[in-house]
């Protein structure tokens, strides 16, 4: 088996498996640590901005991401052409991308050079601010590269190795990915190595966020427990 | 008509000497952790002044409370859930650590480890959440301690709304008072509804609400959402804490740890009756001032027999219903009216309430600054604005302060006529609308407050909360770690079975009712 295989063919289910498995094992076993882990309140100052870019464009970058990898060709086909996706997703996603920028460059200042902040941060969280912003780094080069090649072509040789890999089709995901450049590569290497560490460090309260919004707006404002059985 | 019990409390702060032995017990039962040393579960703050932290009476600054919209209905100040959820990534209605203060200790080893010097060595406070040097303390917990700092900083104290306040600034106008505070384990808690992970809840026995530290995701949306800032962060383990309201003493029939070590025996603690289903109604009153009147409506007569059916069938046990008979909080605040809640304009419906206090109305009686209506001084022209008692107590509606602090001077009057006098003086009481019986009541409640009449606190029934007794028992032995756990989930990952759920040997009815 070549390096590209066990890059993008294995090493893609051995990270979501631990992702997958690490969260239960997490949210069954402790909960206590599951948590958002906001510092604002020992530095509120710069977080409506920071805080706000930073999330509000990572959402939708990942977002974009899951509804461009895995829509299949035919299905979008119908409303938009594959030149013109590859065009909207640079566009949007060069926006977002920025917003989310500006947002984790306040942040990672903020969390490098800020007494407290820094005391009260564990390895984790530094280390995740740093991954994330490499990550956003890669991610945004690409649209210069991409801009090399307008017409969709290695946009489609993505989308085939993320839905080669849910459709479990390994070797044909490796050799999907295998002649896109390396920034790409390195781009959807470092992203799988994020899903490895998901479940060990704060990123856990993705998921929360995530589920919070519909437990909240579905439940009444007053919880009442009973001790009785 | 839902029935539930409520533990409640009632601080009189007529004898509060503000000794801070309740703080202090306090935070070293529960704070005296890294990530809480900020958190004062319960303080004392010295009144007028901004409080701690800085300035939470004003709710235009933190939003805390809840607000009645034009329709009738209400909703958290900081917002409704949209909004909520909307500011989840940078909550602008959040406390810095700076507005509670930063919390510090001193360099104590230094004093044992300082090389010989000419002078004495000292130990420098050093920042508790950095490390840091702190050159100069700014703030802490009690920094307006007995009128500390200048009057023009402390008079930004709300409480002095409507109130021409220049005056009070002059040495020969000044007045005090103390103010224990702790979370108001509220009928209808605004910390809880702000939650969106819904870890923040209230119990149906007791009343007490607290966090779950399982379920807390750290949004800290209660923080803001608690008009009384008696939620507080823990910026270690990323989640909310508060006052648990000593629960597992409380279980036990045995009162708080502020409540059990209060040197002025000023704390009361009872049961009180309440109807749940008009929690709503009651909390969106349409006038402020009219909110006290109506919580008092909302709490039941514990001896009324349809009361005592009702609750029987909402599964009040009957210590419980026994407990609410013999509460001295009913008497206080219900027969008395002498205990009043804190900010009822908050609409959370607090249930820590207050006696406002008398004492600085006498001394100055006595003095002969203060005109008399009869026996009673004129409280009207008290040391202690009546409007700034008002506006701490009952939403700026002098009556019901005018009556407690009536009735108080009138039990004093009647108690002096009638032990060095001699002389059963009923008219000072008819005045006051009190029986003999009543301020008899209140003499031995107020005056004597004897332990077992300040404490009535039925022990929790901890039988009825166990699934099981018989799994229970052979649940879980000695083990490390997590070993015990099964886990959190239904679907536990290793696939092992709960211990003390049994499903092979049920127990069963073991005799015919």
């Amino acid at each position: 088996m070549d390096i590209n295989t066990i890059l993008f063919g294995v090493y893609p289910y051995l990270a979501l498996l631990v992702c997958v498995v690490g969260c239960w094992a997490r949210y069954d076993r402790e909960q206590y640590s599951w948590k958002a882990g906001s510092s604002q309140i020992l530095r509120t100052r710069g977080m409506r901005l920071a805080s706000n870019a930073f999330h509000v464009g990572i959402l939708f970058v990942l977002a974009g991401h899951l509804v461009g990898l895995l829509t299949p060709e035919f299905i979008y086909h119908h409303v938009i052409s594959t030149p013109n996706k590859q065009l909207l997703a640079m566009v949007s996603g060069g926006l977002f991308g920025a917003l989310c920028f500006v947002g984790l460059t306040m942040l990672i200042v903020r969390r490098f050079t800020d007494p407290r902040v820094r005391a009260s941060s564990s390895f984790s969280d530094l280390l995740v601010l740093v991954l994330l912003y490499i990550q956003l780094i890669l991610g945004l080069s690409t649209i210069y590269a991409s801009s090399q090649h307008m017409d969709g072509s290695v946009m489609v040789m993505l989308a085939n190795w993320a839905q080669s890999l849910v459709l479990l089709q390994p070797m044909e995901a490796a050799a999907s990915i295998a002649p896109v450049s390396l920034v790409y590569k390195l781009h959807v290497f470092l992203g799988m190595t994020l899903f490895l560490i998901f479940p060990f460090t704060r990123l856990v309260h993705i998921i929360s966020g995530l589920a919070a919004p519909v437990k909240y707006l579905l439940r009444n404002y007053q919880i009442v427990r009973r001790k009785r059985a | 008509m839902k029935i539930r019990s409520q533990v409640g409390m009632v601080l009189n702060l007529d004898k509060c000497i503000g000794c801070h032995t309740c703080s202090i017990t306090c935070k070293n039962v529960w704070t005296s952790r890294e990530g809480m040393e900020y958190a004062w579960f319960n303080n004392v703050e010295t009144k007028p002044g901004i409080g701690y932290p800085k300035e939470w009476e004003n709710q235009d600054k933190w939003n805390g409370g809840w607000v009645r919209n034009r329709d009738g209905s209400i909703n958290p100040k900081i917002g409704g859930k949209f909004r909520v959820l909307a500011n989840i990534f940078a909550n602008p209605d959040l406390p810095e650590i700076d507005d509670y203060y930063e919390p510090f200790d001193f360099d104590y080893q230094h004093l044992h480890t300082a090389p010989l010097g000419k002078h004495q060595p000292t130990a420098r406070p050093r920042s508790l959440i950095s490390g840091k040097r702190m050159e100069k303390i700014e703030w802490g917990p009690n920094w307006e301690e007995i009128l500390g700092t200048e009057f023009k900083k402390r008079s930004v104290d709300r409480n002095f709304d409507n109130i021409q306040k220049e005056i009070y600034g002059e040495f020969e106008n000044t007045f005090m008072m103390y103010l224990p505070r702790l979370c108001e384990h509220c009928l209808n808690p605004t910390c809880a509804a702000a939650c969106p992970s819904g870890a923040i809840y209230k119990r149906e026995e007791d009343g007490i609400v607290l966090i779950d530290q399982e379920k807390c995701r750290g949004w800290r949306m209660c923080v803001s959402g608690c008009p009384y800032k008696k939620i507080y962060f823990n910026w270690k383990s990323g989640k909310s804490e508060k006052c648990i309201f000593c629960y597992p003493r409380i279980e036990a029939g045995q009162p708080t740890i502020c409540s059990e070590t209060c040197v002025g025996r000023i704390r009361y603690l009872g049961v009180l009756l309440y109807d749940a289903d008009r929690i709503h109604e009651v909390a969106s009153t349409e006038s402020e001032q009219d909110l006290y009147k109506k919580q008092l409506e909302i709490f039941l007569d514990p001896h009324d027999p349809a009361v005592i059916a009702q609750a029987r069938k909402d599964g009040v046990p009957d210590s419980v219903i026994e407990a609410a008979q013999q509460s001295p909080v009913y008497k206080l605040a219900v027969d008395w009216q002498l205990a009043l809640p804190l900010h009822p304009e908050y609409r959370t419906l607090p249930m820590v309430w207050y006696v406002p206090p008398l004492s600085p109305i006498q001394s100055a009686v006595d003095a002969g600054h203060v005109g008399m209506n009869g026996i009673i001084p004129d409280v009207d022209s008290l040391r202690i604005p009546v409007k700034y008692l008002a506006n701490l107590l009952t939403a700026g509606d002098e009556a019901p302060v005018l009556l407690a602090l009536k009735r108080l001077l009138a039990m004093r009057a009647y108690k002096r006529a009638q032990i060095v006098e001699g002389f059963d003086d009923q008219q000072i009481l008819e005045e006051v609308g009190l029986t003999t019986l009543q301020v008899e009541d209140m003499y031995r409640y107020l005056a004597i407050a004897n332990y077992e009449d300040r404490y009535v606190i039925p022990t929790a029934h901890r039988e009825e909360a166990m699934s099981e007794a018989f799994a229970e028992r052979g649940g879980c032995g000695f083990s490390f770690g997590n070993g015990c756990s099964t886990g959190e989930s239904d679907i536990n990952l290793f696939g092992t079975k709960k211990t003390t759920r049994r499903d092979v040997i049920q127990t069963v009815q073991m005799w015919e009712e």
